[in-house]
């Protein structure tokens, strides 16, 4: 089963954990096999909007689409067997620390 | 026991080995309910069979595969064939295994809403239908049904597993479980509906039976010695009549509170303590005051809640005088969770009208009414104040 791991942080405090901490958490989920994919995001002032409306017209905007405290910083997707051990990856997270936290969403499966 | 009841217990334990079985929740539940079925059709027919829980778990199977038979895409998910396998192997002994420790855990997992736990272990484990859960917790049944519905959603799509946890998670996992059995209790208690009260307190004698730990006696000692008091809980406890209280549950509530705070302690240990020294006490009067405003201190440590700190208070007032006591509650009067709370008001009351503040006292009572939930509770508060009305 796939999870995805949703980084969030708090904007209004300075996370204390280190580069290294990140690196020992992305070895740690690809030795035990589970980490399937994860990216950090590049910092929120890059970020863009697109939206197209009912008349076709594409509109363009600096920054995210709803402006919120938390800031999504980055994601992983891991394969474990149940929401129990992607709750302990979760928690293992470094991001999940000084204000942060990580939202859990069960990827969609879909039968065709 | 009628047959009734039979099923209700065989119900939750029939339930938890199917869930274990299929993995899948509304599956069981459905089977569960077939082979209940197929049991009160032939059994007054052809008698009780030699191994009911074996027969019920067959018959179940049997159910299963004609279903999953019918809904080939649900088959293809949930292995079919390890159901039909399993046909082959009625379980050894009388009974069935008993899983439903790890029902227990997934109904009141960390995962689903707070609200939903009770309901769901309500409905699993003690075999409530969902109207008589709704019925329970005070909500429409179209409420109740929404309710269960999404977390029966959660717990299959977000794959909430079957399992007990470890021992090193149990510290974090625990309290949840026992949280949603006492709230089964509080709401029966507050609604005066004693048979939810029984039910609550069945089902933490499952859970004492399944896992010894320390808390589960500790919560089975706190309901037996609150229940205990059930025939004369229509007055304050300074007026009630001792003579109704229930000595053989208090006897075994006491002696299980001993055993939970032998060697440690935890937070329904410590309130199950304090329930003894209330009910061991011939009157009111003799009440050991000191004690309960210690195991307060402790329980306040433990557990720290704006409830603990104005239960607290209340023992203080008992100890030193209501002046004292009523300082205490008034340094509490920022608390937003005390804000709309019921009790807090009506503790206020009852020191101001010890105090002689009458006036003051049946302005809190009034408050105390508009806040209570229950009409029992109201009438309680009403008598109150039509008392103070009629002193002052």
């Amino acid at each position: 089963m796939k999870y995805m791991l949703l980084i969030y942080a708090a904007a209004d405090q300075q996370p204390t954990c280190t580069v290294a901490d990140w690196i020992a958490y992305e070895k740690e989920m690809r030795d035990a096999g589970v980490l399937v994919s994860g990216h950090s995001l590049a910092d929120l002032v890059t970020a863009t909007t697109v939206q197209v409306g009912q008349d076709g017209k594409r509109t363009v905007t600096d920054g995210p689409f709803a402006e919120t405290r938390e800031v999504l910083g980055g994601y992983d997707v891991i394969d474990v067997p149940d929401l129990d051990a992607a709750l302990e990856w979760a928690a293992k997270c470094p991001g999940s620390r000084d204000g942060g936290a990580v939202v859990v969403r069960p990827i969609a499966e879909f039968d065709f | 026991m009628n047959v009734g009841q039979v099923f209700r217990e065989e119900r939750g334990r029939l339930l938890a080995t199917l869930v274990k079985r299929f993995g899948d929740l509304d599956l069981a539940e459905e089977v569960t309910s077939d082979a209940i079925e197929a049991a009160l059709k032939h059994w007054p027919v052809d008698g009780v069979p030699d191994r009911p829980g074996a027969w019920l778990l067959t018959t179940a199977r049997r159910k299963a595969v004609d279903r999953l038979r019918r809904d080939q895409v649900h088959a293809a998910r949930l292995a079919l064939l390890q159901v039909e396998v399993d046909r082959a192997d009625p379980p050894a002994g009388d009974g069935l295994p008993d899983e439903r420790l790890e029902l227990f855990f997934t109904c009141a997992h960390p995962a689903l809403a707070e609200e939903d736990r009770g309901a769901l272990t309500l409905r699993c484990l003690a075999g409530f239908t969902t109207p008589e859960v709704a019925r329970a917790y005070l909500v429409p049944v179209t409420t109740m049904q929404q309710r269960i519905v999404r977390a029966k959603k959660k717990i299959k799509e977000a794959r909430i597993p079957f399992r007990v946890p470890d021992p090193h998670e149990l510290p974090e996992r625990l309290p949840g479980v026992l949280q949603a059995v006492y709230s089964i209790f509080t709401e029966g208690y507050a609604a005066q509906r004693d048979d939810l009260a029984d039910e609550a307190i069945r089902l933490a004698r499952i859970l004492q039976d399944l896992l010894p730990d320390r808390e589960v006696t500790g919560l089975l000692a706190l309901m037996l010695l609150i229940h205990a008091r059930r025939d004369a809980r229509a007055e304050l406890l300074e007026d009630q009549d001792r003579a109704l209280w229930d000595r053989d549950m208090i006897d075994e509530g006491s002696a299980l509170a001993e055993r939970a705070l032998t060697g440690g302690y935890g937070p329904y240990g410590v309130q199950a303590a304090i329930n003894a020294l209330h009910d061991e006490a011939p009157d009111f009067d003799s009440t050991d005051w000191p004690q309960i405003v210690a195991l307060y201190d402790v329980l306040g440590k433990l557990a720290p809640s704006p409830v603990v700190a104005l239960n607290r208070a209340a023992a203080i007032a008992m100890r030193d005088g209501a002046e004292t006591g009523l300082a205490l509650l008034d340094a509490l009067a920022g608390e937003p969770r005390l804000r709309d709370y019921h009790p807090y008001r009506a503790a206020r009351a009852d020191l101001l009208h010890r105090l002689g503040r009458d006036a003051e006292a049946a302005e809190a009572y009034r408050e105390a009414i508009a806040l209570a939930g229950t009409e029992s509770e109201q009438d309680f508060l009403r008598r109150r104040l039509t008392a103070v009305e009629e002193q002052s």
